[in-house]
């Protein structure tokens, strides 16, 4: 890789009281690259992606982004810098509308908050730029509909459509694909496959298939601490991640 | 149902709402035209009450937290009406922005330490500084103590031309309400309003999108806390008195009361509840003593049956 990575975590550690949740681990990811990140239930993935957008504190360890060390700074400047997540169970606005979600992205992304007097935009005047997001996730068709009407499937494409629409450079993508059905999965991962040469992408995943069809490299979390990390091929051929977390799942493919 | 039909009941609720508050426009400017000092009297009630009311609903209804000490911020508006007539300042051009500043920085100071907590501790210590608040006020011996004082003198547009007069009183304090309604509603459909909805709706994606709700939250709080005040130099004006009561957590209350009764978040509904809570005090207090009882009992009634409040009467809120 020419390029410097991305997004880089190095010996990061994270413990409550005597649990190990995060153990010295070290990871990055390169523009354009997505970087898989695997592991069973309770690894301490969601944990570490915490530690990286900044909801949690690293005990020790250092996190950069593009070459800047972000330890210090609040989730709302590290988001800033250009990272954007999407989570696990999607964080999004009650009262608002599909489009009243892309509005307040593009307020945070222009920080434009403080526009006190001014109307806000409303949904005839979302850009087109914004317009081909909601194209793309599939619910421009949506936009005027409140968002707590949205099926589940629907509120995952739309947290991604904020992510795609604050200008990050990075996004981490907190299992994109949990509770999709089998057509709305086909989509997301077809999008994320026309996306991940456009951003640096993490992405926490449970579904292999897509992982493995998708991901450029992949890192095994098990118990706080990384068992492998290396390319599809590698991990899958790996005796120790073969014992420990993928066994009965490769083969049954 | 069809997008047509959709916008045509939103439509209809619409034009209901105009036609509800034109009518209740229309009474307030005609009413004192009676010249009849006791319902004058009652327009400003309604329109003093219904300031605070519009104040508190930003941070109720749009913010999501509950303050129970908004009566401080009045408070300092009926004693800066009082104490800057005791120094001979009575023109309403220094009264009022003098008493929205006072409530301003102190409702700056007070944000900006009640709005690192959330809930139940929110409660608590806007409570709180508003007691210590209503003591300080208690124990200024110089303005009456415990007692309060009479207003020495009303304040004053020009010579001849003063609060103390129910229409001038009336009509002003009309005014001051439409000016802080309009200014409510432009703050709320800014983009600044869109991101005090969304900090109130999930704070932590708000967090996530890189913008942090504290300094947005405590904008509004200051800004809710300085409008109040121009209730409370009504207020002064109206009862020709000042006193503590109306610093009191039972003010509070009432105007927690009016907001809820007419719907939080929608600016409309607290005016609606000032002016629905003054009607049912004059007619309750005239017929029994325990009116306080019957208030209640009403109040129960509404957040038992009517979802969106008053409000939700007149304009039924699409699901």
């Amino acid at each position: 890789m020419s390029q410097p990575p991305i997004l880089e975590t190095v010996d990061v550690v994270k413990s409550f009281g005597a649990l190990m949740v995060t153990d010295r681990v070290s990871l990055s990811v390169y523009p354009g690259e997505m970087h898989a990140l695997i592991g069973p239930n309770g690894a301490g993935k969601s944990t570490l992606i915490n530690q990286i957008t900044g909801e949690l504190e690293v005990n020790s360890g250092s996190i950069f982004f593009e070459q800047q060390l972000i330890n210090p700074l609040s989730a709302a400047a590290r988001s800033r810098l250009g990272m954007s997540r999407a989570y696990q169970v999607p964080q999004l606005f009650g009262t608002m509308t599909v489009a009243g979600h892309m509005i307040m992205a593009q307020i945070a992304s222009k920080n434009q908050g403080f526009s006190m007097w001014k109307k806000s935009a409303e949904l005839h005047e979302l850009s087109s730029a914004q317009q081909d997001i909601l194209q793309q996730v599939g619910l421009l068709h949506l936009a005027s509909k409140p968002m707590a009407s949205l099926a589940h499937g629907e509120k995952r494409q739309l947290e991604l459509a904020i992510s795609l629409s604050c200008d990050a450079r990075l996004l981490i993508l907190d299992e994109p694909l949990a509770g999709l059905g089998p057509t709305e999965s086909e989509q997301m991962i077809e999008l994320l496959r026309r996306l991940k040469t456009r951003y640096g992408i993490l992405l926490v995943e449970h579904d292999m298939q897509a992982v493995f069809s998708l991901a450029d490299r992949v890192s095994v979390l098990v118990n706080g601490s990384v068992i492998a990390s290396g390319t599809v091929e590698q991990i899958k051929n790996d005796p120790l991640v073969k014992s420990a977390y993928l066994g009965d799942e490769l083969e049954a493919h | 149902m069809s997008a047509s039909q959709v916008i045509k009941k939103s439509d209809s609720n619409a034009s209901r709402l105009a036609i509800t508050f034109s009518v209740l426009l229309l009474l307030a400017l005609l009413v004192p035209l009676l010249d009849q000092a006791y319902y004058t009297k009652l327009v400003s009630r309604v329109c003093v009450f219904a300031i605070a009311a519009v104040s508190l609903d930003l941070i109720v209804g749009f913010s999501g937290r509950v303050s129970l000490g908004h009566a401080a911020f009045f408070g300092i508006g009926v004693y800066s009406a009082g104490i800057l007539a005791q120094l001979g300042i009575t023109q309403l051009g220094w009264v009022m922005p003098i008493a929205f500043m006072a409530a301003g920085l102190v409702g700056c100071f007070i944000g900006s330490i009640s709005l690192r907590t959330q809930g139940l501790y929110f409660i608590f210590i806007t409570l709180a500084f508003s007691q210590m608040i209503f003591f300080i006020a208690q124990g200024l011996r110089m303005y009456g103590g415990d007692d309060g004082f009479r207003l020495p003198a009303p304040t004053v547009w020009v010579e001849g031309f003063d609060l103390s007069q129910p229409k001038v009183l009336a009509y002003t304090m009309l005014m001051v309400l439409m000016a802080v309604a309009y200014v409510a509603h432009r703050l709320m459909t800014s983009n600044f309003g869109q991101v005090i909805i969304a900090s109130r709706d999930n704070s932590r994606k708000v967090n996530s999108l890189g913008l942090q709700p504290y300094p947005y939250q405590l904008t509004l709080f200051t800004i809710s806390a300085a409008m109040c005040a121009l209730g409370g130099v009504g207020f002064a004006n109206l009862n020709e008195y000042v006193s503590p009561a109306s610093i009191s957590w039972v003010q509070s209350g009432e105007f927690l009361f009016m907001v809820i009764l007419g719907s939080a978040g929608t600016l409309l509904g607290p005016i609606l509840g000032a002016a629905a809570f003054v009607l049912l005090e004059q007619i309750l207090s005239a017929w029994t003593e325990y009116w306080m009882f019957y208030l209640g009992i009403i109040l129960m009634l509404r957040v038992l049956f009517l979802k969106t409040g008053l409000l939700g009467l007149i304009a039924q809120e699409r699901t």
